[in-house]
């Protein structure tokens, strides 16, 4: 277990403070932040890379705050994958190895294994220069998890990829945590988060904002801040199949979706921008194939507008305009009518 | 057709000058230079010993002292501390003072009424007229160039990459040999060649620190003094000639590893 403890540090003009986070045994954790969030500080600060101003981290009951970063046990991959451009792939996965004294055939052996895993075997004896992001990822990754870091620290590793890289990638970061690997992950994509995190923290201006399942996180944001930064407050998981026409359907749990997507089918989610929703007081007659008879939650002031939140089986929030919401004469309890463009929703693929 | 360019043209001209300047004497020197004065200098028992001192006094003060300048320029580009302007000043001191002052300086320090005198001489070495007072006396001129080459190398390495052979398990004399070093190596090679190139050609410290046994440049000044010009002109001839032949051998290989490190 990972657990960060009121973590603190200044450099320069940029502070972070009070970050407290755990992370359980064989968890996928993603931090969830802009650019210049301090994300990538965080994770450096817990990689030993940066020294701590104040506070404490400690990983399985071990304080490693001071410790050098040699002896941490954490494995760190970077955004550039950060691969020893004179070595061939295989001596950059076998350095740590030499590092820690293995004899020649326990480091064939591991590398072998490693790039069995990681599906780079054919490229071994290349140098990293002729490398594609995709492979000096999976390289990296490789690299990092030769040692069997206690805790994997990966700085937006598919921030450089292209989507079906990406794809690849997951897929494999989600097998590496399947094998019961601890990972702390950073991002700015909030698709990378909800396709990979049981948790997510989400950091704004050097604190985190908000712990929590990417449930919890994007449909009940604590702040303004979350969800505006998110965005998604209207995200929910299911299956997507094929339709008679070129419309595609979704079923969740609780309510079903009809939408446009050149995805196929398969487990996954869907997300509406709270701007793409409509509400009404009659059942429209529109090009919307999606409406829905709800009854009105709550409404709340958004950043500009208002939220309005409405239970058609999952609860749905639209953004509207202050003098919409007085024209419809919107209160908690009133029934409305819900339309959502089929070109609205986005599918994301599991 | 190409547009006519005065700029252009000038340029070129003023660059010919400069060339000239630097190859016009020197090609002057060999062209006066008769083969048979080349080969009887070459048979010159005191000529040859002076070069073959020459070259492996030079050689043996840039290994010696690149033990410690080579960390210690790694350091300069990483680490910051107070005083680190001054640091960096006083290692270019050796270009900017005289290099006969420089001499006295090094006679001054290593003289047998010193602490370093007595101390070398307790253990059989002297450091006034003998070799091992050239090689100080050329390391002391040489080494900025060294250290300074190294230096802007070792800035160029990523510090990522030393991070993150660190966060692999390796310490921090492993990160060095293994991730910095390499990746330097070209800055710190080309230093090592200057150094090893600006000791061989020094005088002016060497000649007061030992004037005997003579380095090839001291040769060269006692038989232009003693014997005039055209006595001293084959001499200076056969050293060039040698310093180039090794300047190119290097030179050479260092592009020869540099290929093979970019495949």
């Amino acid at each position: 277990m990972l657990k960060v403890n009121d973590l603190s540090v200044k450099l320069g003009n940029f502070e972070l403070s009070g970050i407290s986070f755990a992370v359980e045994l064989g968890e996928y954790f993603v931090l969830l932040g802009n650019s210049g969030a301090g994300k990538s500080v965080l994770l450096q600060m817990i990689g030993g890379l940066i020294p701590v101003g104040g506070g404490r981290v400690l990983l399985n009951g071990r304080e490693i705050t001071g410790e050098k970063i040699q002896n941490r046990g954490v494995g760190l991959v970077f955004q550039d994958a950060a691969l020893f451009p004179h070595m061939s792939v295989f001596n950059n996965i076998a350095y740590p190895l030499k590092s820690k004294k293995f004899t020649t055939r326990q480091i064939e052996g591991r590398v072998g294994e490693l790039a069995e895993i990681t599906s780079i075997s054919h490229i071994l004896r290349r140098s990293p220069r002729n490398l594609s992001g995709g492979e000096m990822q999976r390289v990296a990754l490789a690299r990092a998890l030769a040692l069997e870091p206690e805790c994997l620290l990966l700085d937006e590793p598919l921030s450089s990829l292209d989507v079906q890289l990406r794809g690849e990638l997951r897929s494999l970061l989600r097998e590496i945590n399947g094998r019961g690997q601890t990972v702390v992950h950073v991002t700015h994509d909030y698709e990378e988060a909800v396709l990979l995190a049981k948790r997510i923290g989400v950091i704004e201006k050097g604190s985190i904002v908000q712990t929590g399942s990417p449930a919890e996180v994007f449909q009940h944001p604590r702040s303004e801040f979350v969800a505006r930064f998110t965005g998604i407050r209207n995200f929910f998981g299911g299956t997507l199949r094929e339709g008679d026409t070129s419309l595609k359907h979704f079923t969740g749990p609780d309510q079903q979706f009809t939408l446009l997507s050149d995805e196929p089918p398969g487990e996954g989610f869907v997300v509406i921008r709270a701007e793409d929703v409509i509400i009404s007081d009659s059942k429209p007659l529109s090009s919307a194939v999606n409406n829905f008879k709800g009854r009105v939650i709550s409404i709340g002031p958004a950043r500009i507008g208002s939220e309005v939140i409405v239970d058609i089986g999952v609860e749905v929030g639209a953004l509207l305009s202050d003098e919409s919401v007085a024209a419809l004469q919107l209160k908690a309890g009133k029934e409305v009518w819900l339309s959502i463009k089929a070109s609205a929703i986005k599918f994301i693929r599991k | 057709m190409k547009e006519f360019q005065p700029f252009r043209l000038l340029l070129v001209f003023l660059g010919g000058i400069v060339l000239l300047f630097i190859v016009a004497p020197l090609a002057g020197m060999f062209i006066a230079t008769s083969p048979s004065d080349l080969f009887d200098t070459a048979a010159d028992r005191e000529v040859t010993g002076s070069i073959w001192l020459t070259l492996w006094t030079s050689m043996l003060a840039t290994m010696i002292f690149a033990v410690a300048a080579v960390p210690f320029s790694w350091f300069l580009a990483r680490k910051k501390f107070p005083g680190k302007r001054l640091v960096t000043g006083i290692i270019d001191v050796p270009v900017v003072i005289p290099h006969s002052a420089a001499g006295i300086a090094i006679l001054g320090f290593v003289s047998r009424d010193t602490a370093v005198g007595r101390l070398g001489d307790s253990i059989g070495i002297s450091f006034v007229g003998s070799a091992p007072g050239i090689i100080l006396a050329m390391a002391f001129v040489s080494i900025p160039f060294l250290v300074n080459a190294a230096r802007s190398g070792f800035e160029t390495v990523p510090e990522k990459l030393e991070k993150a052979a660190l966060n692999l398990g390796a310490s921090p004399a492993r990160v060095f040999f293994t991730i910095s070093l390499p990746l330097a190596w070209r800055s710190v090679l080309s230093g090592l060649i200057m150094m090893w190139a600006r000791g061989m050609s020094e005088f002016g410290a060497v000649v007061i620190v030992a004037y005997h046994p003579m380095i090839a440049p001291v040769l060269i000044w006692e038989r232009f003094t003693a014997f005039g010009l055209s006595n001293a002109r084959p001499v200076a001839v056969l050293f060039i000639s040698v310093c180039l032949l090794f300047f190119i051998v290097l030179r050479m290989l260092s592009n020869r590893f540099e290929d093979a490190e970019s495949k």
